[in-house]
């Protein structure tokens, strides 16, 4: 099997085909991760740099630790420690990387579409690990392989994301994904955190969590920036948590059995309770695992079978 | 069970453009019957009967443009008193401005606002919230938790809101909660230092005025604004008719847009600023005559949705003052009626489109239960006799403060009895 891509840069442009692939694959590194002995050969001697300019410590974490399972080199950059600070512009911190010979690059940034533009200068897969509130595609996936694995399937499922969608990149991903799987995506969010055109995302867009929810089978919640919760996007945390945030009143609507998810890191009494977070719903701990699988597979296929593996 | 009847008296209710002499049977609070048909209603035992002949019943004002001075200037009104005024003119139900000190922006302020009348108010007392905090234009409150609490409407003061920005997010946000956002367009910048409406009697008079744009330009910003986010929006106070033509044109297009004028830009001009008199320094400034016979012509025909007081308590402290040092404002509440009615007299608006932009209509903008005489409706009701002459005399001002716009005016037509809940508030 090959699989028809150099770069996971979003889900934009995969087909139902490469997502079941690659969640099919991530199953499998599952079952490494679960065993006593965790380390495989399936990269040696392949280097990997994560490359962050946004600070993160989940999903570095996460990628770094799923290279090192794969039997990678991985070496980490954040933007505290690099020639970024020295003014160094983005297409030569490409370009000098480049000249290092790394088989992989998995790169966050704060502005939309700047991976994209490192990866028209190097001769490696380039991931997308998030970029400004455009994609953040192995986030989605690990979503997806979450509700593949307690529900059986994604298709024709309710799947209702809650929260700052306007500023959110996990948002967007999981739209795009979980329709081309073909769930039916609802958003509820008050309009202030609502991206303009929502309505033709291929969504149902609601203003109240009674009706989002409403026999729901996944609740995706979103995080809330601190800067965002004072007045100038909503008016206060009380009142956010008062209308979006995800309480035992609101998660009724859902259907009884419905996953309860989260992207992390949460603020718990701002878009969640903590005893939601904390229930027998909620996944959020499986997400954290299905990550490092996610990224394993990613990883695995895109340096051995992708259009670029050598 | 408590009744009472009104008997032969003529009723104006726009709620149901019912214009004809009969009766009104009130119980327990609550309108049982009204009009002609009410004397075929089996009148409880106990009823007490009041003869109104000559007389006429209108659904009891509802004035949606009220400043107090509680909290923070008690010395010119308070709840209380504010009441007692709009009771003497026949007003039932008075949205209260939010910015008092401390400004009206917290759950725990509409709570305090709400007590108090509740304990002390005669009629009805809505707050409006403040838009943003502190007034400031900056951040907005909890709309969600503020509307809850019991806030009929957001307001940004006296002054737009300078910042775009801010201002669409506040209307998109306030588009959620259904809630109207009532705003007093007027642009701080331009219109500056001024203190009276600029052109040829304030370069006389050697004031600084304040260009009809201070007010034409945020509307229309406003305006463009509403359209982005579909939110509703409510002018307050207009005074020009670029203005009106304005809201003429944006309800064209299907806006969700309503407007507002106080009695003092209908019934009164620049020229009575005369020698400096501070009682009509207001905002937005008193304009010309042409412009106030517009103003009057955009009411008759429903541009301009409905009337306030814009009552505004000033004692001397603000008032006494050379022209350009003293603050705007003049009380209103209980000449809103008797004022109105100068327009009825003098035929350029008939009498149901008054008492509608009076009570049915600001009750319909802000989903209250008043404006109306319908059967089930609570008895809000003002009687009036609309031939009564009579001069406003500063000892007769109940208002804690004096600075009557209207102070040895002559009036044709009085309030001489307002019901709030079937019980008598007020009787001349």
């Amino acid at each position: 099997m090959s699989f028809p891509h150099r770069h996971l840069l979003g889900i934009k442009g995969l087909s139902e085909l490469d997502i079941h692939y690659l969640l099919d694959q991530a199953d499998e590194a599952v079952k490494i991760s679960r065993r006593r002995e965790k380390k495989t050969t399936t990269l040696r001697g392949l280097t990997q740099i994560n490359l962050f300019f946004e600070s993160s410590t989940r999903t570095q974490a996460s990628f770094e630790l799923a290279g090192k399972r794969l039997g990678a080199d991985v070496m980490n950059m954040s933007v505290a420690n690099s020639s970024v600070k020295k003014g160094e512009t983005l297409v030569d911190t490409a370009m000098t990387l480049n000249a290092m010979r790394p088989d992989v690059l998995v790169v966050r940034h704060s502005s939309a579409g700047a991976v994209a533009l490192l990866s028209q200068k190097v001769g490696c897969p380039v991931i997308n690990a998030g970029d400004g509130a455009h994609e953040h595609p192995t986030q989605a996936l690990l979503d997806a392989l979450t509700i593949r694995r307690a529900k059986g399937k994604v298709g024709r499922l309710i799947v209702t994301i809650c929260g700052d969608v306007l500023h959110s990149r996990v948002a967007r991903s999981n739209i795009l994904l979980l329709s081309a799987l073909g769930a039916r995506v609802r958003v509820v969010a008050p309009s202030t955190l609502l991206p303009s055109g929502i309505a033709d995302m291929g969504v149902e867009v609601f203003q109240r969590m009674e009706d989002g929810l409403r026999d729901a089978d996944v609740v995706m919640m979103l995080r809330l920036q601190r800067e965002r919760m004072a007045g100038s996007f909503v008016p206060s945390v009380r009142e956010y948590f008062r209308y979006f945030g995800l309480d035992a009143e609101k998660l009724k609507a859902a259907k009884s059995d419905a996953l309860v998810m989260h992207p992390g890191p949460m603020n718990r009494g701002v878009e969640i309770a903590s005893d939601i977070a904390d229930g027998p719903q909620s996944v959020i701990e499986q997400q954290v695992e299905m990550g490092v699988a996610v990224r394993m597979a990613v990883m695995e296929t895109l340096m051995l079978h992708g259009e670029l593996a050598r | 069970m408590s009744a009472r009847i009104l008997q032969n008296v003529r009723i104006v209710d726009p709620s149901t453009q019912m214009d004809e002499i009969g009766d009104i049977v009130i119980v327990d609070g609550r309108i049982a019957a009204c009009g002609t048909e009410a004397r075929d209603f089996e009148r409880p035992s106990n009823a007490e009967i009041e003869d109104c002949e000559g007389l006429i019943a209108i659904p009891g004002l509802v004035d949606a443009c009220v400043h107090i001075g509680e909290p923070g200037a008690e010395h010119r009104e308070t709840i209380a008193s504010a009441s007692r005024a709009a009771a003497a003119g026949g007003v039932t139900s008075i949205i209260m401005m939010p910015d008092t000190d401390p400004v009206i922006d917290d759950v725990a302020l509409v709570d305090f606002v709400l007590r108090l009348a509740r304990d002390e108010a005669i009629v009805r007392v809505y707050p409006a919230a403040a838009l943003t905090k502190g007034l400031a234009g900056e951040e907005m409150t909890e709309f969600g938790l503020l509307l809850d609490a019991g806030a009929v409407m957001l307001s940004n003061g006296r002054h737009t809101v300078d910042n775009p920005a801010v201002m669409r997010r506040a209307m998109t946000y306030a588009r959620d909660f259904g809630t109207v956002i009532a705003v007093a367009t007027q642009d701080r910048q331009l219109g500056g230092a001024g203190v009276m409406n600029e052109g040829l009697f304030a370069s006389w008079l050697g004031l600084p005025g304040i260009p009809r744009e201070a007010e034409i330009i945020p509307l229309e910003r406003d305006l463009r604004l509403a359209a982005l986010t579909r939110s509703r929006y409510h002018a307050m106070s207009i005074s020009v008719p670029e203005s009106a033509d304005i809201i003429r044109a944006a309800k064209a297009r299907g806006l969700d847009v309503t407007a507002g004028i106080s009695i003092n830009h209908l019934t009164l001009n620049e020229t009575d600023i005369g020698e400096y008199r501070t009682f009509f320094r207001l905002s937005p400034p008193l304009r010309t005559e042409d412009d106030r016979t517009a103003m009057v012509a955009a009411l008759a025909d429903g541009v301009i949705d409905i009337i306030v007081s814009a009552h505004d308590p000033q004692d001397v402290d603000t008032k006494r003052l050379p022209f350009a040092d003293a603050e705007n404002g003049a009380i209103g509440l209980e000449t809103l009626l008797a004022a109105a009615l100068r327009l009825y007299h003098s035929g350029d608006v008939p009498l149901m489109r008054l008492i509608d932009a009076l009570s049915t209509r600001p009750a319909q903008i802000l989903g209250l239960d008043a404006g109306t005489l319908k059967p089930g409706a609570r008895a809000d009701i003002a009687l009036m006799d609309p031939e009564h002459p009579w001069v406003l005399s500063k000892d007769d001002i109940v208002s804690m403060s004096k600075n009557s716009a209207f102070e040895d005016a002559r009036f044709t037509g009085k309030v001489l009895q307002t019901l709030v809940a079937g019980v008598t508030v007020y009787r001349a």
